[in-house]
């Protein structure tokens, strides 16, 4: 434990007499630091270890009382209901369709404006957009809810008049919006680390900025740029409040963008702010939903890790 | 052999392809600007709106009044205070645990397999979604610790959410403190912790406290973690100890949002540009943290 990382300092202090008399109390200070921060680094797995830990004992007492067979096929989801049903599925349609549609906004919006970031526009230019794109992700997600609801919704509600209040399209567009930065940011981060020489070998053949943007960068920095669409996907599904806030909160079973569906973030949250007695059952469908959640964005997270790991296109 | 006729024809159709795909470029570089604009646009659209809402409502009684069934007595004391008290403790929990986290990882640990996975587990807590730590806040402090639903549970809670954050960004400081002026801190006979103490921390400090404002504006705005822990959405008092019960800004927003009047919505739009405020007030902190930081960057 008293041992040193380097070799350097412990051959420098023998030459100081001063050090040498002091040397056991120093070493003992010395290993006690090390313990000391290496608690607080260790606080890390901890947390993970809580979180898994908590779930998986909250989780395994749902499932003595519903079977894990009824969580997956049942298509109703109504635990705070008197005929109860626990069916995961109408919960993860809702959080696949609000997914989805942010999607829809978010990756191919954020991956041109990556493109021209890094490709086009000229230094100044880029200096003065990126800062502005990046507010996007430090707004709360609360204000975005809000402007979900009582501006987006009204909006589609007059021009699809038989959208509901609270609909899963607001939700998802503003939703999508909110993550333009995410996708943007680092997909640029792929594209400037491409070499500068596979550029100008293709300017050299007589491309266009379009066509060394499209057929050489982005390729060469796929990974980088299937990795962020990988995170972006994550951070949707575990996105809350946007959704608690404008996307309602009706589990159903439904692929139509202007109904009121609930997502499993704003079922937690539901349950969250009612007055359900702990160690009930229905207390208990947050951890069962919120591990699903965790599994589901934590597999998301491991395979962008994978992809940028195993398909990163290594130059020099 | 081809003739003059068929090389002039071969020359405006290869001029013609040329054409097409310059166009096809310059109407990409428009296509992209809109892409770039489109948030942009949506930002200031929001702004506006909510300024258009919220401004009215925006006064000295409404920064000084508690909530109220009645909207136009509503305010945010406190939620104001409780954001206070959740965020000192926060910070209390999260800066001196990050930090030495940053330091072990970067000073101390050997490339080993315990280390790497350290560093793994860090990169993928950043990725847990924030209600997961609600549901973590709620099965650890607010049952097991049986701290209830208190400022302790929430800033406890917010600790272990921020702390990825906080730990990633350290590391960066701390390793953009050149090797140079440790091993000239050894050279003179210090030893690892004193090096580490007085030289490397004290030069990556401003970074540090740039990526720790910056993780705690990501806590204040925060809403579904405290919800899931049950912090309340109706406090007519100030917390006045760490088992206080306790509601934030984003909290009490979520709160007026949900209600039907359209009165409640011209609150909800004035508590969100407090918070906007605020948020902004500590972003220009640390960037102005970081010029400072950069220009005396000179290793």
């Amino acid at each position: 434990m008293i041992g040193e990382g380097a070799v350097s300092p412990a051959s420098a202090r023998e030459v100081i007499p001063l050090g040498v008399r002091r040397r056991p109390l120093r070493k003992f200070g010395e290993g006690l630091a090390k313990v000391f921060l290496l608690i607080c680094a260790s606080g890390s797995v901890l947390t993970t270890l809580g979180i898994v830990a908590v779930l998986i004992f909250e989780t395994i007492e749902f499932f003595q009382e519903v079977s894990i067979l009824e969580f997956v096929t049942n298509p109703q989801w109504t635990p705070l209901f008197s005929v109860k049903n626990f069916g995961i599925a109408p919960l993860l349609t809702g959080t696949v369709l609000v997914t989805g549609g942010a999607m829809l906004i978010a990756l191919p919006v954020g991956l041109v404006s990556a493109i021209y970031l890094s490709e086009y526009a000229a230094d100044r230019l880029r200096r003065i957009l990126k800062p502005l794109l990046e507010i996007l992700a430090g707004i709360p997600t609360v204000v975005y809810g809000y402007f979900a609801l009582l501006f987006i919704s009204p909006l589609l509600r007059k021009i699809f008049p038989d959208a509901q209040v609270f609909n899963a399209a607001s939700a998802s567009i503003v939703m999508g919006v909110m993550i333009i930065p995410l996708v943007s940011s680092l997909s640029e981060d792929a594209m400037v680390a491409v070499p500068r020489s596979l550029r100008e070998a293709a300017y050299a053949l007589g491309a266009t900025r379009m066509e060394v943007a499209t057929r050489v960068v982005a390729p060469a920095a796929l990974s980088g740029i299937v990795a962020a669409f990988i995170l972006a996907i994550s951070r949707a599904v575990g996105e809350t409040m946007i959704v608690a806030i404008a996307a309602g909160q009706q589990p159903k079973l439904t692929l139509n963008p202007l109904e009121s569906i609930e997502t499993m973030t704003a079922y937690i949250v539901q349950v969250s702010l009612g007055d359900v007695p702990v160690g009930t059952i229905e207390f208990k469908t947050i951890f069962a939903v919120g591990m699903t959640l965790f599994l589901m964005t934590l597999l998301l997270n491991m395979v962008s890790q994978r992809v940028i790991h195993r398909f990163r296109e290594a130059y020099e | 052999m081809i003739s003059s006729r068929e090389r002039s024809i071969g020359l405006r159709q290869a001029r013609a392809q040329r054409e097409l795909r310059n166009r096809k470029d310059s109407a990409f570089a428009i296509v992209g600007l809109v892409a770039t604009l489109v948030g942009i646009v949506m930002l200031a659209v929001l702004l506006i709106d909510i300024a258009q809402d919220g401004l009215g409502a925006l006064s000295w009684t409404f920064l000084t009044s508690f909530p109220s069934r009645f909207p136009d007595q509503a305010g945010i004391l406190s939620a104001l205070a409780g954001t206070l008290w959740v965020i000192t403790l926060t910070a209390a929990f999260a800066f001196p645990v990050g930090v030495a986290a940053a330091v072990y990882l970067e000073e101390y640990a050997a490339r080993t397999w315990f280390s790497s996975i350290i560093q793994t587990n860090i990169n993928n807590l950043a990725g847990v979604p924030s209600i997961v730590y609600g549901l973590l806040g709620l099965g650890l402090f607010v049952r097991m610790l049986q701290l209830e639903r208190s400022v302790l549970a929430g800033g406890l809670t917010m600790a272990l959410l921020v702390l990825p954050i906080i730990i990633i960004a350290s590391q960066e400081a701390i390793r953009a403190v050149p090797p140079s002026f440790r091993e000239a801190a050894y050279g003179l006979g210090a030893t690892k912790f004193q090096t580490t103490w007085l030289i490397v921390f004290p030069s990556a400090l401003s970074g540090i406290l740039t990526g720790t404002i910056l993780a705690l504006s990501r806590a204040i705005g925060e809403t579904a973690p405290l919800i899931t822990i049950g912090a309340l959405t109706f406090i007519a008092f100030l917390p006045d100890g760490l088992k206080s019960p306790f509601t934030v800004l984003p909290i009490q927003i979520f709160n007026w949002i949900s209600r039907p009047q359209a009165a409640f919505h011209e609150k909800a739009a004035a508590g969100i540009i407090v918070l906007l405020v605020v948020l902004l007030a500590m972003n220009a902190a640390a960037i102005l943290l970081r010029n400072k930081y950069q220009r005396r960057v000179e290793w």
